[in-house]
């Protein structure tokens, strides 16, 4: 059995934050990844992010990836890379899937940054060839440089929606409307303003019918809501498009918390199903910490801040004070507090606090 | 704008300076999110937003030389330059889709929900960290209207 002081499993900003803490910490730490490249999501923006500099602002997401990987690897922290987590045990014993490898790997501490999973969404032939989730969006145009079609429909107008939409725009694909449910667009108005420009029409208050297509998409029918989120009947609209692109939100992806028996809540603002924390983010199992996506639905550039908080703490519990632990520490609540004290902070801020009351 | 992405055009106008006989930068940041690279990038602290990132910016067109170093720092492409050229304004916009237009190109000028409105002549293409910033000139009335361009079909 191989055995290592942390292991943080998920390799995007979270987890790269909490690996470059803990490693100047003159902490041990390894790192495990489903994917080949480091950077989880941030490999696939190819917009710039806001935030301030302490979170790399104006620079894109696959600039950050990097930024990122390269701090984590001068600290020589190992990377399991192409790997699976598939079990954690009570004495923080992880069972992984390398290839065709079955390893073990016992941890003094665990750090668990496995970020989110999108949502779906029910609706008639929703399981047609050409219906794609935004992340799959993204993969294929800003990863492997394949189109997803030649006409898309996006669903769901937040941030998400919006950036993906512009995405689809640079690579040739029209995007024939952005329909959101909800009366309001839901992500940044500077995102939906760029939009538009293109002449690319967000309608709200209006949702997918269904899917048109026998072997796979060839259109779309939409219909609009009334206050009450009830279809209005006669208001269908058919949009002759090659492909869906759902994008309605995302969930934490919490099952390896929930193996390892951590104290769960669902909260509706955070996202779903979360770890409740303390505000060193460490879980209700000692030794086991949780950041970024995984433990509340939030921005990249929070998953960084909460990321170094949890790698400070991780080391800490080890023993290996991190030697600017006090000052980094103030200053990471405070990035965290002026990111989330804004309009769009709004949701994150209650369920934190449905977190703190528990 | 909320249900549309389309701001009013009180809104737009807002954002503009009385007077635009020297190129000054018009920011539009109609709500408040944390970022601030626009106030940190401004070469004479003409844009500030303070320690709270979430406020919006607020420039100070005595102090804005029009330099444009803010248009490819801002994350949310809401800057451009405008300046008067006798009859025409000269905007520098920024742009990300290719392909890159060529200097003396006659492309389509865009408003803000992408109809043509007419035509930008293509002065200048600065190439930055993949954020094109391009100078067009387009006709004076157009002033409140023109926010991006379109290569012609």
């Amino acid at each position: 059995m191989i055995e290592k002081e942390l292991v943080i499993i998920g390799g995007g900003p979270a987890g790269l934050a909490a690996a470059r803490l803990a490693a100047e910490a003159g902490v041990e730490v390894l790192i495990i990844d489903r994917m080949k490249q480091l950077g989880g999501q941030l490999v696939k923006q190819t917009h710039k992010f806001f935030g301030s500099k302490k979170q790399y602002a104006k620079f894109r997401g696959i600039e950050i990836a990097e930024i990122l990987s390269e701090a984590a690897l001068k600290l020589k922290v190992e990377v399991l890379a192409e790997a699976v987590v598939l079990g954690i045990y009570p004495d923080k014993v992880l069972t992984v899937l390398k290839g065709e490898e079955y390893i073990k790997i016992k941890a003094q501490a665990i750090i668990i940054a496995t970020g989110a999973s999108e949502k779906v969404l029910a609706f008639e032939n929703n399981d047609l060839p050409g219906v794609y989730g935004a992340g799959a969006v993204q993969t294929l145009m800003n990863v492997h440089g394949v189109r997803p079609g030649s006409r898309m429909l996006m669903v769901g107008s937040g941030n998400i929606g919006l950036i993906v939409s512009y995405q689809l725009m640079q690579a040739g694909i029209e995007v024939a409307a952005v329909i959101e449910a909800s009366p309001q667009i839901g992500g940044y108005l500077v995102h939906a303003a760029k939009l538009r420009r293109l002449g690319v029409p967000i309608i709200t208050s209006c949702t997918i019918k269904k899917a048109l297509g026998s072997n796979s998409v060839q259109g779309a029918i939409t219909v609009r809501l009334d206050e009450a989120w009830q279809e209005i009947p006669g208001t269908e609209t058919t949009y002759e498009v090659d492909g869906i692109c759902i994008a309605v939100g995302l969930s934490p992806l919490s099952n390896l918390l929930a193996m390892a028996e951590c104290r769960m809540k669902y909260i509706g603002e955070l996202g779903g199903l979360v770890p409740i924390l303390d505000s060193s983010y460490q879980t209700s199992q000692n030794g086991i910490f949780a950041c970024g996506d995984v433990s509340g639905i939030e921005e990249a550039s929070s998953a960084m801040v909460e990321g170094g908080i949890a790698g400070l703490s991780a080391a800490h519990l080890l023993g290996k004070v991190h030697p600017q632990y006090d000052e980094l520490l103030i200053d990471y609540k405070q990035q965290l507090s002026n990111l989330r004290s804004g309009p769009g902070g709004v949701k994150i801020r209650k369920g934190l606090q449905k977190m703190e009351t528990l | 704008m909320r249900k549309t992405g389309i701001p009013s055009l009180e809104a737009i106008r807002s954002c503009f300076p009385d007077t635009l006989v020297k190129p000054k930068a018009i920011i539009e940041c109609y709500e408040e999110i944390p970022c601030n690279p626009c106030a940190t990038s401004c070469p004479v602290q003409a844009i500030t937003i303070g320690e709270d990132l979430n406020k919006q910016p607020r420039i100070n067109f005595d102090l804005c030389t029009g330099c444009g170093i803010c248009i490819s720092s801002c994350p949310g492409l809401a800057i451009m330059v405008a300046e008067e050229v006798g009859e025409q304004i000269r905007f520098k916009i920024p742009y990300e889709f290719l392909p890159v237009p060529e200097v003396g190109e006659n492309w389509l000028a865009l408003n803000r929900q992408g109809e043509v409105i007419g035509e930008a002549l293509i002065e200048k293409v600065l190439r930055k960290n993949k954020t094109l910033v391009v100078s067009v000139l387009v006709p004076r009335d157009l002033l409140y209207e023109f926010i991006s361009i379109r290569r012609p079909k």
